[in-house]
């Protein structure tokens, strides 16, 4: 699946689906975050002019929009990489070294400060609260794949492992 | 719009369910909640259903199968079964057994033995790691006995995707009994009698809830389920979200009923795609059925029901937060009064309750207020879910009555304290803290307090929505002080000044704490800034978000000392108080630390002593598991 | 009055009337808890925690959202209160660039007094403070959001009173800002350069554009004619700069003396291109009234409202007057006439007006309204910025001598100064059709109460003449949502974004008390009954401009310098979402109105459709389909654009001809 940045045109299949989600939410105001859940369902992000169409559509400033975007966690304004990496930081997590693997993806992507996705659009690296695997703590889940258990080292060889798969 | 209200006859789904269960001779139940989800359960549940077919053993995965004649087993996914270090979990009845840590490749022998043989597969069972003992299953683990599973009794053992199980086994007669012997203030008189009280963490008398909206003006009234459960490190709303989905939407329906609403909205987390997908199946299971719509049980009560999902704002689990989100907006309290009682959802007189209040809701109107009241203490009937947590032998899913203490729920059902390297050693045992980023922590002189909203709320600790993560000796109560305050500031919604600054400070002095920059005026400023903070935000956030600060620098005061005035963190656990170093004396220089460093810190030549750079140094610790001569210390 | 109607403040009895909360019950008995959110117009936040009160048996509550009851035994000077105002003060102060001596809002800032007032004299916390770059896009307003205390005041009024919401709340926590969509620049939005968030801005997070440097500039040019124009409503504010009541005669008279020792050659009154705007305009309506013209014609003197129509009712700017305001009107009259009279060339003459509007900031750059690169207004400084200036001079405002403005254009009848007043627009109107009725006349009764909106009918010689006042633009825009639902039948409107109309306006010096605004409402009319002349027909200079030069109102000359025209700002539009895959080659543009209207009359399916045929052809290479937003002609859709032919009523079969049509003449 092609990943769209705001410079890219929108596939017309995406943007009819945009039309959709209006209209099976009713062109609600009040449903705005469902609406935008199912944009970024479709999108992988929320691109900027399907914000301020959406607020056109639904009649409330774009403002409005990009603020309810802006609040929420799951809502992405970025494009994300290919592979999602969100590594659990729940209490049983944390208390059991979720963040040196933090650390440790950090410095093995090489993102730079304030970052969340390598440049080459190959990973984003998120922090995200409990996942409910506690006894596999600490955990990693990269994109639907939960691995539980993970230390530095095994989490350097599964990056290792995607990036060989990617023929890097 | 179901034509089938008039007839629908409870007793009749919950038999004819029944006299089809009971061709089958057993039953296997493979707990599918999220932890044993991640554990490969379904894999198990895959290996299962078809090996048991290879074999030539007839295993139905439903009871909607045609032939008649009967079956050796059905299996059934279930929710949450509470045991979640032990997981992947499978239980067979009648035989009263419980397989753990069932591997894809264990059900060929399971099949065989237990299933044919009749025999028990000894190395599935679990054992009391400080006696050895051998336990078959619920009847005799400590973890389960201990226990008094009653909102979370059916969670670990039915399908919560079938409502004829939930029928047969009693469910929706509670909201029958309401709708057609009760009135709305005989509903509420009988939730005030059972002393039933919030359970996500506010405590308040749920009758008395009920009644300030029932006698608000008629109109356009609704219910709502906080299943925002947003502490980190707690997991019970899920599981019965997962587990028993129909006790909440029957929960819902009795409020719904007992206040004049006929909308409802169910507010679960989108870090839940379970217990999402699994309600609103059960949404759909009851309209088809005819449970919810128009005209239930042929009365003039209407109700329908929305499933939102939240997301990714801990804050929307404070109820007007909530309100505002589901109103599409950014999810920022409002000031109260006027509580959501008198308006709520877009200005109408609003119920919101947590998950487990209204589980429990079904059970009351069923037993009986008295039978509620029988359990617990007199001031908090009833029972309360925990997530145990942390170094803890059995971490899980509990639910004991109020008034236990906490040395039952750490010692008789955890099985102890772990300490460093994973083996049992209760004199390790340190603090729990209980409430999450709301709450405060309780150390050895409280563990044989019973435990209860009051004298929770009086030693200054709460039971907030019932996370308890214990820890060891090895922890910094100043960096869990800290996690915690992290967990606010990111999750604070930036309405108030003393939340949104306030706690950016604490953090800032927190931070100052363990980074080894604390002064002599750290420490009363970040008392006054906590004081303050707790009075004056605007919600339950704000108001909160200086427990653990507060109370770990009453229980603990002397850990902090020791990061202000002597730049020491007793426990080892802050880094920039503790520099790592390779000894001299042991280096043999074989590279291999540096070689295996995610982040080349380490340099050397071969054969001669390697340094760490500190500035590069991560602290993940994988030099010193490396490192063969045990030379790296520090860290 | 019965006992249980009041409650304990510090031991001291209080009555409780109306009040909607124990704020209002507090200020009545003399005390004035600091709040930085609190607005009486405003919905109650009740996010800054300053009014924090100690109420028995409930602890401390927020004054701004807690509800009176009788009984209720309030403390407001508790060790505790204090300490929390305090301290919310010290968090505020650490939380962004509060280096007052280098900030414009020094002087008249809350946060700043508040700090002085409760003694708090040192910052004890360093958590890092964000880079936060200033705003420079518009005009009119400047925003430093390193300032910015998120007390959401502008947010809320922008969204409830103005209805246009151009600027909100974004991303969480101590992340959270104030900004326009997409932290874009204010003046890339909608934002219609009202100022009303400047206004209600406690501290120097937005405040108004400073033009102050660049008048001071013109002034300091030998070569520089510097001639200025003063806006009716400055006379009835700027006094209270200088400690004068409203209402003193001699503001005026000392206003054209400061600007004269400032260095203005001539001083002259907008109130006299207010007097030709009634000739102009009153005639545009009496004509579409008789002949079945755009009703109900909209005034177009406010440039907020002018802006708000472009960017979301241009189906209504046909409606709009196509008069120039006053301040145009006397821009390009200025630059036509005074370079002959002053004996100058047009280039050297420089137009400023003193405004207290930072909408006419705005207006001033319409290109419309000048020539290229020498617009008809040059600078534009608000009454603000003037009393500023007299300060810098250090003139003595209160002490200077009296004297008049320069004429032919400081001449004006009262009917031109109660422009400054909402209503007045009206009333100066009326007064051309009707002459002057008495002040107990119903219809002037009307014209003159301070409700938001006012509606009247008046008897003239082409029957009755329904005439509908308004201030704040979310009243406008609910006026214009019932004429257009059928609701409302009305000939004329008058539209003035600010309260009060443009005394309120966001330039004068900041109030947020009925009181004052009434003050400078009654000022304006007392000058107005102090004139010799009230009715715009009979200002004889006004009169000379027309057989002069202009012959008649609304001749073609009259056109030519006193008229304007407007242009559509939707939202999205003209480039539209581009929607084909492949990028690269030029295409032809294929534009599929997607607004409302077209929506209900199916043209996503259209859409779709054409899409589908555009690709069986295997046409995809050659054409862009695009989504667009909304080509007005909502009454014909839907609407279709290939290339630059526009299809109403298009069908796929319609849409496919002519798009084989075009591909067929691109080739040859």
């Amino acid at each position: 699946m092609s990943i769209n940045t705001s410079e890219a045109p929108h596939s017309a299949r995406q943007f009819a689906k945009v039309l959709q989600i209006l209209a099976s939410f009713g062109n609600e105001e009040a449903k705005l975050v469902p609406i935008l859940q199912a944009v970024q369902e479709e999108y992988r992000y929320l691109p900027e002019e399907v914000m301020t169409f959406v607020a056109t559509a639904l009649g409330v400033p774009p403002a409005r929009v990009y603020g309810v975007a802006t609040f929420y966690g799951h809502f992405a304004l970025e494009p994300k990489g290919k592979y999602v990496v969100r590594v659990c930081d729940g209490t049983a997590c944390h208390v059991k070294g979720s963040q040196n693997l933090v650390d440790t993806l950090r410095g093995i992507l090489k993102l730079p400060e304030g970052k969340k996705t390598t440049p080459d659009m190959l990973f984003t690296l998120e922090t995200v609260s409990c996942l409910g695997a506690c006894g596999l703590a600490p955990a990693v889940v990269i994109n639907e794949d939960v691995h539980g258990l993970m230390t530095p080292e095994s989490t350097a060889a599964l990056i290792e492992g995607i990036r060989r798969e990617e023929g890097l | 719009m179901s034509t089938v209200a008039m007839d629908l006859n409870l007793e009749k789904i919950g038999t004819d369910y029944d006299a089809v269960a009971s061709r089958c001779a057993r039953r296997v139940v493979i707990c599918a909640g999220t932890g044993c989800m991640a554990g490969g359960a379904l894999k198990v549940f895959k290996a299962m259903h078809e090996e048991a077919k290879a074999q030539g053993i007839s295993l139905e995965i439903n009871l909607d199968f045609e032939e008649t004649g009967d079956r050796d087993g059905l299996l059934t996914k279930s929710g949450c079964q509470g045991f979640c270090q032990m997981g992947p979990l499978m239980s067979i009845e009648p035989d009263g057994i419980l397989y753990c840590g069932v591997k894809p490749a264990d059900v060929a022998e399971i099949l065989r033995k237990t299933f044919r043989g009749g025999e028990l597969v000894e190395r599935l069972l679990y054992k009391v790691p400080a006696t050895g003992q051998v336990c078959k299953g619920h009847g005799d683990i400590p973890f389960y006995t201990q226990q008094k599973r009653t909102v979370l009794a059916a969670c670990g053992s039915m399908d919560p995707e079938d409502v004829r199980e939930y029928i047969a086994r009693g469910g929706y007669a509670g909201i029958r009994k309401a709708v057609l012997e009760m009135s709305d203030e005989d509903i509420c008189k009988s939730m005030l009698d059972s002393g039933l009280r919030g359970r996500g963490g506010g405590g308040f008398p749920t009758g008395r809830k009920w009644d300030l909206t029932r006698i608000q003006p008629k109109g356009k009234k609704y219910i709502v389920c906080n299943g925002d459960e947003g502490d980190p490190g707690a997991f019970m709303d899920r599981s019965v979200m997962e587990g028993n989905p129909h006790a909440v939407i029957e929960g819902m329906m009795i409020a719904a009923r007992a206040v004049g609403a006929d909308e409802g909205y169910v507010y679960v987390r989108a870090e839940y795609p379970l217990a999402v997908a699994r309600l609103r199946r059960a949404v759909k299971a009851a309209e088809e059925i005819g449970i919810l719509g128009e005209a239930i049980f042929g009365s003039d009560f209407s109700f329908r029901l929305q499933v939102m999902e939240g997301a990714g704002a801990f804050v929307c689990g404070e109820e007007t937060a909530l309100l505002a989100s589901i109103e599409g907006k950014r999810g920022m309290p409002m000031p109260k009064p006027p509580f959501p009682a008198q308006s709520g959802l877009w200005g109408k007189p609003t119920v919101i309750n947590n998950v487990e209040t209204l589980a429990s809701v079904p059970l009351i109107l069923s037993h009986g207020p008295a039978w509620y009241r029988a359990m617990g203490t007199a001031k908090s009937p009833g029972t309360k879910t925990f997530a145990l947590t942390g170094h803890v032998a059995n971490t899980g899913l509990i639910e004991v009555p109020f008034g236990a203490t906490l040395r039952q729920i750490v010692f008789e059902i955890g099985g102890g304290i772990t300490g460093k390297d994973g083996a049992i050693d209760n004199d390790a045992f340190k603090a729990v803290q209980i409430g999450g980023p709301s709450g405060g922590c309780l150390t050895r002189e409280h563990l044989d307090l019973p435990m209860d909203f009051d004298s929770l709320t009086s030693i200054g600790a709460m039971v907030g929505s019932g996370g308890l993560v214990v820890m060891n000796q090895s922890t910094c109560m100043v960096r869990i002080a800290k996690f915690f305050m992290q967990f606010t500031q990111n999750e604070s919604c930036g309405k108030c000044v003393p939340c949104r600054e306030g706690t950016k400070q604490m953090l800032q002095l927190l931070d100052d704490i363990t980074e080894g920059r604390a002064t002599e005026e750290t420490l009363p400023l970040l008392e006054q800034l906590a004081r303050n903070v707790k009075l004056g935000s605007l919600c339950g956030l704000g108001k909160t978000a200086p427990n653990p600060v507060l109370s770990t620098l009453k229980q603990f005061r002397a850990e902090y000392e020791a990061h202000v005035h002597r730049k020491v963190c007793p426990s080892r656990e802050c880094k920039a108080l503790v520099t790592p170093e390779i000894k001299a004396d042991r280096c043999k220089g074989c590279t291999l630390c540096a070689r295996k460093c995610p982040v080349g810190a380490i340099e050397g030549e071969r054969k001669a002593l390697h340094t760490i750079d500190a500035s590069k140094c991560i602290r993940c610790g994988v030099c010193v598991e490396a490192c063969k001569f045990n030379a790296i210390s520090g860290i | 009055m019965t006992a249980e109607m009041n409650l304990t403040i510090d031991g001291l009895q209080v009555d409780i009337q109306d009040e909607k909360n124990i704020l209002e019950v507090i200020r009545k008995a003399h005390i004035e808890l600091p709040t930085f959110c609190y607005h009486s117009e405003l919905s109650v936040y009740g996010a800054c925690r300053l009014c924090m009160v100690e109420v028995e048996g409930r602890g401390l509550v927020a004054a701004c959202s807690t509800a009176p009851e009788p009984g209720m035994k309030l403390r407001t000077q508790t060790p505790q209160v204090r300490e929390l105002r305090k301290m919310n003060i010290e968090l505020l102060l650490a939380s962004g660039n509060h280096d007052c001596p280098t900030c414009g809002k020094s002087g008249s800032c809350k946060l700043q007094s508040l700090a002085e007032r409760l003694g708090v004299t040192k910052i004890r916390f360093k958590a890092p403070i964000p880079e936060r770059p200033l705003d420079t896009s518009s005009p009119s307003i400047l925003r430093d959001p390193s300032k910015c205390i998120l007390c959401g005041d502008c947010v809320r009024f922008c969204d409830e009173i103005q209805g246009i919401g151009a600027i909100g709340f974004t991303h969480r926590g101590s992340e959270a800002t104030v900004a326009p969509a997409f932290n874009k620049g204010i003046a890339e939005v909608d934002c219609v350069n009202c100022g009303q968030c400047a206004a209600v801005c406690p501290v120097g997070a937005i405040t108004v554009k400073s033009d102050i440097e660049q008048v001071f500039a013109a002034l300091g040019d030998p070569a520089k004619t510097v001639i200025v124009q003063v806006a009716p409503a400055v006379r009835s504010a700027i006094g209270e700069a200088f400690g004068l009541p409203n209402d003193t005669f001699s503001t005026m008279g000392r206003i054209v003396s400061a600007l004269r020792r400032l260095g203005f050659h001539k001083v002259y009154d907008t109130s006299f291109t207010a007097d030709l705007t009634i000739w102009e305009e009153a005639t545009e309506f009496l004509q579409r009234k008789e002949k079945g013209g755009k009703l109900p014609l909209f005034t177009s003197c406010c440039p907020a409202w002018v802006k708000l129509v472009e960017h979301d009712l241009p189906e209504i700017l046909d409606n709009l007057s196509s008069c120039r305001s006053p301040q145009a009107m006397f821009g390009s009259l200025a630059k036509e006439i005074l370079p002959g009279k002053l004996g100058v060339k047009r280039e050297d003459l420089v137009v400023v007006s003193v405004m207290p509007c930072t909408a006419k900031k705005f207006e001033a750059t319409r290109p419309e309204l000048g020539q290229v690169g020498a617009p008809d207004t040059d600078l534009v400084i608000t009454t603000q910025e003037l009393a500023r200036m007299i300060q810098d001079a250090g003139l003595v405002f209160e002490e200077l001598p009296v004297e008049s403005l320069d004429m032919p254009f400081g001449f004006k009848t009262g009917a031109g100064v109660i422009f400054a007043n909402s209503g007045g627009v009206s009333e100066a109107v009326v007064r051309y059709v009707a002459g002057q009725l008495g002040e107990e006349s119903p219809a002037i009764r009307e014209l003159r109460s301070d409700r938001s909106r006012r509606t009247l009918e008046l008897p003239t010689r082409l029957g009755p003449v329904r005439i509908g006042v308004v201030y704040g633009l979310a009243e406008a825009q609910r006026l214009v949502k019932e004429i257009q639902a059928g609701e409302s039948d009305l000939d004329f409107v008058e539209v003035m974004a600010c309260p009060g109309g443009c005394i309120g306006g966001a330039g004068q010096p900041v109030t947020h008390s009925d009181k004052v605004r009434g003050q400078r409402t009654q000022a304006i009319r007392r000058v107005d009954a102090a004139l010799d002349l009230h009715c715009p027909q009979e200002n004889h200079y006004v009169k000379e401009i027309y057989s002069e030069r202009l012959e008649t109102p609304n001749s073609h000359q009259a056109h030519h310098l006193l008229h304007t025209h407007y242009q559509s700002r939707r939202r999205i539009q003209g480039e539209g979402i581009s929607l084909s895959e492949v990028t690269g080659v030029p295409k032809i543009p294929v534009s599929f109105c997607v607004g409302t209207a077209c929506h209900l009359r199916g043209a996503e399916v259209l859409l779709k459709k054409v899409m589908a045929c555009v690709e069986e052809e295997d046409l995809g290479e050659r054409f862009d389909v695009r989504a667009t937003f909304c080509m007005e002609a909502c009454d014909r859709g839907p609407t279709v654009k290939v290339d630059d032919i526009v299809l109403h009523g298009a069908t796929v079969e319609s849409v496919m001809g002519l798009i084989r049509e075009v591909l067929v003449e691109k080739v040859e």
